[in-house]
């Protein structure tokens, strides 16, 4: 049984604007295949389940509809581990500075 | 609802939705087939420089600091003939209040938007654009959606893309996040029609006359520090606008000997609407995607008439690779203690090249830094880069193919910037310019002035390319 999610939560909505196959002419082949999509977030109007087609009011106060696919989202962007190859420059250019300074 | 017009129906009503939505008449500037009046187009925002100032300072922003790069110079002088190895400055413009010399291309446009009523404003910008506008638009008391292409097909988010989600919600604004393809037009024109907000597009002319502050502020800095105005200015480049602006200031201030520099990390091979290579720029501005189109042909941004025109100011083009972005980002952290980018870093990667070529007492600016973050970060940009299958190694710079390989230089003398060819430029102008009016009237003498002032050559030069494009179509 689904499960509800309360009105005026913070969710994520997800709509096709264009579906594939009528995309702009100029967009390149493997573009032209997949549909353009959009994600919007916003405080749910009513209770509903995930995957519902619902009503959203956006933090500027519009009102969106589009399925319900995520709630309360995560922003999980970082930086990630760090990178090997960027772990020695600074040590190099240390190193031939300091050869010019005569050591240090 | 957003999109809910149908595609054809919206295109068909973009005129009428930009009038409404910029509130600026560009027909009236209308002087021949192509020409129009830039300046007067400029002139009649009614801003010059005290006035654009005392506008973003209400805010915070602008009066950024002016910083010399001590320890990259002496870097650069050990590489350098002797007698050559510029002195080095960078403007941080990551003290503006979003983080970016953004804040200043934003502010005169939400300054506008709010004087003349408007209940909110909307930019089309996956950049640090949109924090801008909306934290001028949260100062403001204003409402503000912005129109970002933020995902591929697969729903993986570019990284640097979703910081920038992040920091305009955080400040309050609405953000419509989409895949990849150029049909973002299609959207925003939806959301400035429904909601009848301003389009604080980057290409007004407010945008423009924000950013001359810059470069009017640099000139006055690096004069107070060193006696002098300086030699190069170094901007990222990317639609138009900091170039133009930079420059437009630097002559303002009187520094009409200053050579403008436009620097762009070098996509070439990847397409901008191509769903699978998005995740594979790992860049998302100050790139030849942008730059390549927009100085050959400015007018096919949002707004009728760009008031970018990066053409008529740029001195010199040049490029250089992801790997030496990167590279330069590591040493300007480690070297400076200034952990900063990505956007400024690609001129810092120019200006570590072109100072090299300079006299010692000769001196280079770059002139912004952006704050940098999860997400835009030389880590994020790569790690993301390796999921992608992209091959990240150490090497020779020249082994960089952007979208298969990021080459990290092994050794600073590897970095140097490489021309891009302005006459090839010019010539690519003028085609575009007579594929836009192609099968209408002839060109009056007006347009010939016009192109030759577009590409910074002469009526002469402009009719001989002109009669070159007729001769090979």
């Amino acid at each position: 049984m689904a499960e509800y999610i309360e009105k005026g939560t913070w969710v994520e909505i997800h709509r096709i604007v264009l579906p594939a196959g009528q995309r702009a002419s100029q967009v390149p082949g493997e573009t032209q295949q997949v549909p353009l999509e959009m994600r919007v977030k916003g405080f749910l109007a009513e209770r509903s389940s995930l995957g519902d087609e619902v009503e959203i009011v956006t933090s500027v106060g519009r009102r969106l509809r589009g399925m319900l696919t995520d709630v309360n989202p995560a922003y999980t962007h970082s930086f990630g581990s760090p990178v090997p190859e960027l772990l020695m420059i600074g040590r190099e250019v240390r190193t031939i500075l300091g050869g010019t300074r005569g050591g240090g | 609802m957003t999109a809910a017009l149908s595609y054809e129906a919206v295109l068909a009503d973009r005129d009428a939705i930009m009038r409404a939505s910029v509130g600026i008449d560009y027909q009236q500037y209308v002087t021949g087939v192509l020409a129009f009046d830039y300046e007067r187009l400029l002139a009649d925002t009614g801003y010059d420089i005290q006035r654009t100032q005392d506008v973003q300072s209400r805010t915070g922003v602008g009066n950024t600091p002016l910083i010399e790069l001590h320890h990259i110079t002496s870097l650069v002088r050990f590489l350098a003939a002797p007698g050559k190895g510029a002195r080095i400055f960078v403007k941080d413009e990551a003290a503006n209040p979003s983080g970016s010399f953004k804040d200043r291309r934003a502010s005169l446009s939400v300054y506008e938007a709010k004087r003349r009523g408007y209940e909110g404003v909307v930019a089309a910008t996956s950049g640090n654009y949109g924090a801008a506008v909306a934290s001028q638009a949260a100062k403001a008391g204003m409402r503000c959606i912005v129109v970002q292409e933020a995902f591929d097909s697969q729903g993986i988010a570019q990284a640097e893309i979703a910081e920038k989600t992040r920091a305009c919600e955080a400040y309050g604004a609405e953000v419509i996040r989409l895949s990849v393809g150029p049909e973002l037009f299609y959207v925003f024109l939806c959301v400035l029609k429904e909601t009848g907000y301003f389009n604080a597009s980057l290409y007004t002319p407010y945008s423009i006359v924000g950013i001359e502050t810059l470069g009017y502020e640099l000139a006055g800095q690096v004069q107070e520090q060193t006696g002098r105005f300086p030699d190069l200015v170094i901007a990222t480049h990317a639609g138009g606008g900091n170039v133009t602006g930079t420059a437009r200031g630097l002559r303002k201030a009187g520094a009409v000997d200053t050579k403008v520099v436009a620097a762009s990390v070098d996509l070439t091979g990847l397409h901008m609407a191509s769903d699978r290579d998005f995740n594979r720029k790992s860049f998302t501005t100050g790139h030849t995607g942008f730059s390549m189109p927009f100085t050959t042909w400015p007018d096919r941004a949002d707004v009728p008439r760009n008031a970018a025109r990066p053409l008529r100011y740029i001195d010199r083009f040049v490029t250089v690779t992801q790997g030496e972005v990167f590279y330069m980002t590591q040493v300007l952290a480690e070297l400076e203690g200034l952990e900063r980018g990505p956007a400024g870093n690609t001129s810092l990667a120019a200006a570590f090249s072109m100072a090299q070529e300079l006299d010692a007492d000769q001196i280079v600016v770059i002139q912004e830094t952006e704050y940098t973050g999860a997400g835009k970060h030389p880590l994020a940009q790569l790690n993301l880069a390796k999921q992608m299958g992209v091959e990240v190694r150490r090497g020779d710079p020249r082994d960089n193919k952007p979208g298969q390989r990021i080459v990290i230089p092994e050794h600073p003398s590897q970095i140097a910037v490489v021309d891009v060819d302005l006459e090839h430029v010019r010539r690519s102008y003028v085609r575009h310019a007579l594929e836009a009016v192609h099968g209408e009237q002839p060109m009056s003498e007006i347009d010939l002035d016009f192109l030759a002032a577009e590409t910074r050559s002469s009526r002469a030069y402009v009719k001989e390319a002109v009669n070159e494009w007729h001769r090979t179509t």
